[in-house]
C-alpha cells in the first residue's frame, strides 16, 4: 500500500492540471491499483511462458542464424592488418657497419641508424582466395620507397599433407628466417641471419611441404626459386638459381614441454656479387668493387624448446632457441674499379675463393609475469678458413679490409618487453655489439611494434 | 645431404597411419561430445585442455601433427581460435578439414551467440565480431549442436550413421532430464550478482538468470589492474555480489585480491571437461559447477 501510494505521488506530479481533489485522488488510486493487478498478471504470464520455454529443449538454429551482423559485413573483404614499428638507438657512429670476416650481405631493413627512426612499416593482406587457395600479401613501407617482403598463394586442398606455395615467400629453412621483424624477441636480427642473408632469406619460386601422416611431427620441404637474394646474385637465366631442403620434427612432451628441432639445406650461385673493399693504390686506397662468383651452400640445424605451466602461457611462459649454420662457398674473387691508378682498374681476376664459415646464436625469453618478458641472447660468428693465394690477392686489394680479418665476433643482447595487450608491445634492449673488429659498440634501442587490424595468428 | 632428406622421407611415409575415425576438437568439450556421439567408432583428440585458455594456444608441432590425420576438426568458431587453428589447419596439408569443408564443424554456428558487440573497435579489447564463443556452459547449446555433430560424423563416416544417430537420440533424452535436474537445483540462484574474471560465462549466468556485476578484467583480454579493480570493489559493495568466479586458467590473484577485501567467496568453476576432479565428462561439468554455486554461496 506504501508502495502504491508513492507510484501514486509520482504519477499525479507527472500528470499536469490534475485537480487533488479527495475524489480524483481516489480515482486515481483505484485505477492505479487495477494497472497494478493487470502488470502483475501479465508478469506472471510472461514469466510461466519464459519458464516453459527454459526447460523445452532448445530448437537447433540454422547455420548463420547467430546473426553475426558486425561478423559478415567485412567477411568478404580481406584479413587486413598493419604494423606500426618505430625506434630510438644509441650506438656508436661506424661510416660502413659490416661484420668483421664476413662478406658484406647488402639488404637489410635499416635497424642500423641511429637516433629517432621510424622503422618500416608492414602492410599485411590475406585471404582465402577460393576453396583451393589462399593469398598473402606482405608490403614494407619506408619513405619513398614500398618492398614486397611476400606475395604469394598456398594451396589448401591438395591434400595427403602436401601443401604447395608460389610467389616471393621467407624461405622455410632453418627457424627465425619465416618470421617477420615484428614477431622478433629482440629488436633486430641475430649476427648469423645478417651474416647469411642480411635479414632475410627470401625465395620467388616454388615451395613444395609434405607433412608425413604420423604423431610425431614431421615436415619436409623443398623450395626453388629465382636465387637474387644474397649470397645468391641475379643471373639472368631461364633455369631456377637457387634451391633449398628443409625437415622439421617437432613434438610435446608432457603437458608443458613443447620442441621442434630442423635441419635445413640452402644451395645457390653468385655471379659478380658486390662488396665495397680498399684497393692497394701507391696513389692513396681507392674504393672499389670485390666481386665473387661461384657456388654458395648453406646448412643451417635448428632447435627450439618452450614451456608453459600446464601448457598454459598466459601466465608464464619460457622460450629457448638457438640455430647453427655452415656456409661454404667456392669461386672466383675478382675486383673492379674506374680508378686509374687503381690496380683493378677495368676489373681483375684475382684468382681462387674458397670459404668455409660458421656460427650461430642461443637465445632464451622468459616471460615470468603476465605482460611481461625478459630475455637475453648470445651471437657468435666464428673466422672459419678462407682458401685464397694472397699473393695474388693483396697485390690488388688491401690486406686490412674487414673481410680478411681473422676475428671472432660475437654479441651479448638483453632485452626486457612489455605488452599491454597481445596487440602492443614496448620493448628496451641493450647490446654489446662486437661483430666489428677492434669497435665494442654498446647499443640501446627503445623499440614500439603495434599491430591493427585482423588477428594474427600465433605461430609456434 | 639431399640422399639424407630422402632418406628421412621415405622413413616417414614408411610409418603407418592411425585407422579409427579421427576427430580433432578444438576444446575438451567437443571431444566430450564427440565421444557421447561417438563411442568406440571414433577417436577423439582435444587440441587444448582445462588448463589452457583457449585464446592463447601455439600452433604447436604436435596440434599440427594431429590435424594432419584428422578426418572431422570440432571447434567453437566465432574467432575463439582465430590466434592458432588457421596456421594448425593450414600447415597440416589436410584439405577435408579446411574452413568451409565437410571436416570443418564449428558449434557456434548452430547456437543463438550472446554480446554480439555493437562497435568493432580494439579499443574494447580482444572483441570476438560473432559474439562471445564461450557457449558450452549453457548445456542446451550442447543440445543444439549435438544434432547437427552427429548428423556431421554420420555423413563423413557413412558406415556408421546410424550408430551415431541412435547415440545422438539418447545422449540428448539424457541431458533433457539432466537440464531439468540442474534447473530446479539452480532455481535459487536465480538473480544473484556474480563477478567474473572473463566473459568466459556468460551463457551460464544467462542459463541460470544470474546477473554478472562486473568482470575483473577491465576489457576482454586485458590484465586487470590495480585502478580497475579498486574501482570493481566499489562496484562490488554497492551491486551486492556474492560471488568471484573464475576459470582454472585464469590467474587467482585478482580475484583473490577482490574476494578478501570485498569479504565474498572466489570459486573456481571447472569451465570445461576435465576442469576439476568432478567435471569428467560433460553431465559431471554441470554437476559440479552447481556444487561450486551451492558451495560458495548457500
Amino acid at each position: 500500500m506504501h508502495r502504491i501510494s508513492i507510484i501514486a505521488v509520482a504519477a499525479s506530479l507527472a500528470l499536469p492540471a490534475v485537480a487533488a481533489g479527495d475524489e480524483d485522488l481516489k480515482v486515481l488510486r483505484e485505477e492505479i491499483a487495477q494497472m497494478k493487478k493487470s502488470y502483475e498478471q501479465r508478469i506472471e504470464a510472461l514469466e510461466q511462458r519464459l519458464a516453459a520455454a527454459d526447460s523445452a529443449p532448445v530448437k537447433s538454429q540454422s547455420p548463420q542464424d547467430g546473426g553475426t551482423r558486425a561478423g559478415t559485413a567485412g567477411s568478404f573483404n580481406p584479413e587486413v592488418s598493419l604494423i606500426l614499428q618505430g625506434q630510438y638507438r644509441r650506438a656508436k657512429d661506424v661510416p660502413e657497419r659490416s661484420i668483421s670476416g664476413y662478406w658484406p650481405a647488402g639488404h637489410s631493413h635499416g635497424g642500423d641508424e641511429r637516433g629517432l627512426t621510424l622503422d618500416h612499416s608492414e602492410l599485411i593482406v590475406s585471404a582465402n582466395i577460393d576453396p583451393y587457395y589462399r593469398g598473402m600479401l606482405n608490403v614494407a613501407l619506408k619513405d619513398g620507397e614500398a618492398e614486397v617482403e611476400e606475395a604469394w598463394f598456398q594451396t589448401l586442398g591438395l591434400g595427403n599433407g602436401f601443401t604447395l606455395k608460389g610467389g616471393r615467400f621467407l624461405s622455410g629453412i632453418g627457424y627465425l628466417n619465416e618470421q617477420h621483424p615484428h614477431a622478433w624477441d629482440f629488436a633486430d636480427a641475430p649476427l648469423m641471419s645478417k651474416a647469411l642473408f642480411g635479414e632475410h632469406y627470401g625465395q620467388d619460386g616454388l615451395q613444395l611441404k609434405w607433412v608425413a601422416p604420423t604423431d610425431l611431427f614431421m615436415e619436409f620441404g623443398a623450395e626453388l626459386g629465382r636465387g637474387a637474394g644474397f649470397p645468391g646474385t641475379d643471373r639472368n637465366r631461364n633455369s631456377a638459381g637457387a634451391s633449398a631442403l628443409f625437415a622439421h620434427v617437432g613434438d610435446d612432451v608432457g603437458r608443458s614441454h613443447a620442441w621442434r628441432a630442423g635441419l635445413s639445406w640452402l644451395s645457390t650461385r653468385a655471379r659478380d656479387r658486390e662488396a665495397h673493399f680498399e684497393d692497394t693504390d701507391a696513389a692513396g686506397p681507392n674504393e672499389v668493387e670485390g666481386l665473387f662468383s661461384g657456388r654458395s651452400r648453406t646448412v643451417v640445424a635448428d632447435f627450439v624448446w618452450k614451456w608453459a605451466p600446464e601448457g598454459n602461457p598466459k601466465q608464464r611462459n619460457f622460450k629457448f632457441q638457438t640455430e647453427f649454420f655452415r656456409r661454404s662457398e667456392s669461386g672466383d674473387l675478382a675486383c673492379a674499379s674506374g680508378v686509374a691508378t687503381s690496380p683493378c682498374l677495368g676489373g681483375v681476376a684475382l684468382g681462387d675463393l674458397r670459404s668455409r664459415q660458421s656460427g650461430g646464436y642461443a637465445q632464451a625469453v622468459w616471460q615470468f609475469m603476465p605482460q611481461w618478458r625478459v630475455g637475453y641472447r648470445f651471437d657468435w660468428l666464428n673466422a672459419g678458413s678462407k682458401r685464397y693465394d694472397p699473393a695474388t690477392v693483396f697485390a690488388a686489394l688491401d690486406p686490412a679490409n674487414a673481410y680478411f680479418a681473422r676475428y671472432r665476433p660475437q654479441r651479448h643482447s638483453i632485452m626486457a618487453d612489455w605488452s599491454q595487450s597481445e596487440f602492443s608491445r614496448l620493448r628496451l634492449q641493450l647490446a654489446r655489439d662486437k661483430s666489428m673488429q677492434g669497435v665494442t659498440d654498446n647499443q640501446v634501442t627503445l623499440q614500439y611494434i603495434m599491430s591493427l587490424g585482423a588477428h594474427g595468428a600465433h605461430k609456434f | 645431404m639431399i640422399r639424407l632428406f630422402v632418406l628421412l622421407a621415405g622413413l616417414a611415409a614408411a610409418l603407418p597411419a592411425a585407422a579409427a575415425f579421427n576427430v580433432f576438437a578444438c576444446e575438451p568439450e567437443w571431444a566430450a561430445l564427440v565421444k557421447e556421439l561417438g563411442g568406440d567408432k571414433v577417436s577423439a583428440y582435444s587440441a587444448t585442455h582445462a588448463m589452457q585458455d583457449p585464446h592463447r594456444i601455439e600452433a604447436r608441432p604436435s596440434l599440427i601433427a594431429k590435424a594432419r590425420n584428422a578426418q572431422l576438426v570440432v571447434c567453437t568458431g566465432a574467432d575463439l581460435e582465430a590466434g592458432w587453428l588457421p596456421p594448425v589447419l593450414r600447415e597440416s596439408g589436410n584439405a577435408a578439414v579446411q574452413p568451409g569443408r565437410p571436416g570443418h564443424f564449428e558449434a557456434t554456428q548452430f547456437v543463438v551467440r550472446l554480446e554480439i558487440p555493437l562497435k568493432l573497435d580494439r579499443a574494447e579489447g580482444d572483441v570476438h565480431a560473432a559474439g562471445n564463443p564461450h557457449i558450452q556452459l549453457d548445456p542446451r547449446n550442447l543440445l543444439a549442436v549435438a544434432g547437427p555433430l552427429a548428423k556431421r560424423l554420420g555423413e563423413l563416416d557413412a558406415t556408421n550413421a546410424a550408430h551415431y544417430a541412435t547415440r545422438q537420440q539418447a545422449f540428448a533424452e539424457k541431458m533433457r532430464q539432466a537440464i531439468a535436474r540442474w534447473e530446479k537445483e539452480a532455481a535459487p540462484l536465480r538473480g544473484m550478482r556474480v563477478i567474473a574474471q572473463h566473459k568466459s560465462f556468460s551463457y551460464l549466468f544467462n542459463w541460470l538468470g544470474l546477473v554478472e556485476a562486473g568482470t575483473l578484467e577491465p576489457k576482454p583480454g586485458i590484465e586487470p589492474g590495480s585502478a580497475h579493480l579498486a574501482q570493481l570493489l566499489t562496484q562490488a559493495k554497492t551491486q551486492q555480489a556474492r560471488l568471484i568466479v573464475r576459470t582454472p586458467y585464469d590467474s587467482p590473484r585478482p580475484g583473490e585480491w577482490l574476494a578478501e577485501r570485498a569479504g565474498i567467496p572466489l570459486a573456481t568453476l571447472p569451465f570445461t571437461v576435465g576442469g576439476s576432479e568432478r567435471a569428467q565428462d560433460l553431465f559431471g561439468l554441470f554437476d559440479d559447477t552447481l556444487a561450486q554455486f551451492r558451495k560458495a554461496a548457500p
